[in-house]
């Protein structure tokens, strides 16, 4: 079991703030390790630096051995890591099929048939939907799509930045049930989420993100009994 | 009746090269939401591309009209290349404003080189004058008409059946998540003006053949009647832009025929303004919401 994602002392700006304040972290091959925090702790600018949208001031991300600094976002896809963004971003105008052939954007034209079908096998709601306008789709069939579009570059790493937002309770269950199954199918994969209870019982391990400082650290089990996480995150 | 007829051909003609002018604007627009104000001037340089390429190195016709779209579609992916990439964070103002230099710059070129004398547009073919039933048809028109429909069904199927042409539409909606799908959002955009460019240089053959005299300034009362017809279709809309322009051109033949040749621009652009009230969008525009 190696390290697939390694970040390390990582400084991010966004002009004169400082948003990600020196982060270390690493994702081992076959985990779901999750940074949780609130709203405005880093976590979704840590995701996007990853992903080469923003660049960081200083320190490094390296996946799979390999140093990504400097990559553009899509030569990082084709590394095999991809990102379900915040807020999902599906393309509201396009069909949900093209949706999911612009996730195989880095596929063979032959690849994308057999993938279709996996995604549409995962998400049979998308399958009814398929020659629909992805604008016209309810939140939770939004977040399938934004997912089953990440999956479609077969990634070895599939980032989730909020995965549970917006969504009823039941949906953010089936959301996460996804998570743990695309997981034992083997994808590795970073969740981020500000719902510390999902989170937390899906992940392996956990990190806590406060205003761009990783604070705690811990098995997923270890983090939801740690009174620090109770009091702050879970209400208790 | 054979008169409106007559208009109505006309019309759809000049309608036509305004479309085409139009697809290149609205291009632009729609994926690097920029006016690029240098497209007008995009068609000059492809007329003179035709004079240089016929009538100075005697090239045969057909060579002389590939090159004339290849010229166009280099100076288009030179122009974002060099003016308008290194401002792409840059406020829209800046890029306005340098898109207005753009075009000032490329006038001027082409003045030094040609001189502020017009030049006559090459004779690419002799087209015989069709009578159909009382109506007079130029065969250019026939040509115009025929060949704006083909570029419009190519454009149309390949903007939403290939993989580039469905990139396209995936980075005019929301750039970063295009790139986290693997799409290169610069080379994209090089695409955009290449093929807008190229349509320009087609606009510019037509143009060149049904009003014949080109010189520096030429390209600029197309450009904004193009990028109204853009507007009045809604812009950023292809189907907008092909129906912008055709009815754009339809208005302004009526008005030339019925009305006033004096009048007709007027009442061109007093139309723009009625539907910007009733429908500030455009005709066929989508109520954009910009997310913060």
């Amino acid at each position: 079991m190696g390290k697939i994602l390694e970040v390390n002392d990582l400084h991010v700006y966004y002009g004169s703030i400082h948003a990600v304040k020196g982060v270390s972290f690493e994702v081992n091959e076959g985990e779901i390790v999750t940074l949780i925090g609130a709203n405005g702790a880093g976590k979704s600018t840590t995701l996007n630096t990853i992903s080469g949208i923003l660049h960081a001031r200083s320190g490094s991300v390296t996946f799979e051995g390999k140093d990504l600094h400097g990559i553009a976002p899509h030569n990082i896809v084709r590394q095999g890591l991809a990102q379900v963004p915040e807020g999902r971003r599906i393309f509201l105008q396009m069909t949900v099929e093209e949706n999911l052939e612009m996730g195989a954007y880095t596929q063979s034209n032959a690849s994308i048939a057999p993938g279709l079908a996996d995604a549409y096998a995962r998400f049979p709601r998308l399958k009814e939907r398929r020659k629909q306008i992805a604008g016209t789709l309810s939140g939770g069939e939004q977040q399938m799509l934004a997912m089953g579009r990440a999956l479609m570059s077969k990634p070895k790493l599939l980032m989730l930045d909020e995965p549970s937002m917006g969504l009823a309770p039941i949906l953010v269950e089936q959301i996460f049930d996804i998570i743990r199954e695309l997981n034992e199918a083997g994808t590795t994969i970073l969740l981020v989420e500000q719902n510390a209870q999902a989170a937390l019982s899906v992940a392996h391990r956990a990190y806590v993100l406060e205003t761009g400082n990783i604070v705690l650290s811990g098995t997923g089990a270890e983090l939801m009994a740690s009174d620090a996480v109770q009091k702050a995150y879970l209400g208790g | 009746m054979l008169h409106f007829i007559q208009t109505l051909i006309s019309g759809l003609s000049l309608g036509s090269i305004y479309a085409l002018i139009a697809l290149g604007y609205t291009m632009v627009y729609g994926i690097a939401k920029m006016l690029n104000f240098a497209h007008g001037d995009v068609i000059m340089i492809g007329a003179y591309a035709g004079i240089v390429t016929v009538m100075s190195l005697g090239l045969p016709p057909v060579i002389a009209i590939i090159l004339s779209i290849v010229i166009c579609a280099v100076l288009g992916m030179l122009i974002e290349f060099l003016a308008y990439k290194p401002l792409r964070s840059a406020p829209s103002l800046s890029v306005l404003i340098t898109a207005i230099g753009v075009s000032y710059f490329l006038q001027n070129i082409a003045l030094l080189i040609f001189g502020s004398q017009q030049r006559a547009y090459p004779t690419i073919a002799d087209f015989p004058t069709y009578n159909i039933g009382g109506i007079q048809i130029d065969g250019i028109t026939i040509l115009t008409l025929a060949v704006t429909a083909v570029i419009m069904i190519a454009l149309t199927l390949f903007i939403n059946k290939t993989k580039l042409g469905k990139a396209m539409r995936a980075v005019s909606e929301d750039k970063a998540a295009a790139s986290l799908m693997g799409i290169s959002v610069n080379r994209t955009i090089t695409m955009t003006f290449a093929i807008g460019s190229a349509l320009a240089a087609f606009a510019s053959i037509f143009y060149g053949m049904t009003y014949v005299y080109i010189k520096p300034t030429t390209g600029a009362m197309p450009g904004i009647k193009a990028f109204t017809a853009a507007v009045f279709g809604g812009i950023g809309s292809i189907p907008g832009a092909m129906l912008g322009g055709i009815l754009l051109g339809l208005i302004e033949q009526f008005s030339k025929t019925y009305i006033s040749t004096l009048w007709a621009d007027a009442i061109v652009f007093g139309v723009l303004v009625v539907v910007l009230v009733v429908k500030p969008t455009g005709l066929l525009g989508k109520q954009m919401s910009e997310k913060v």
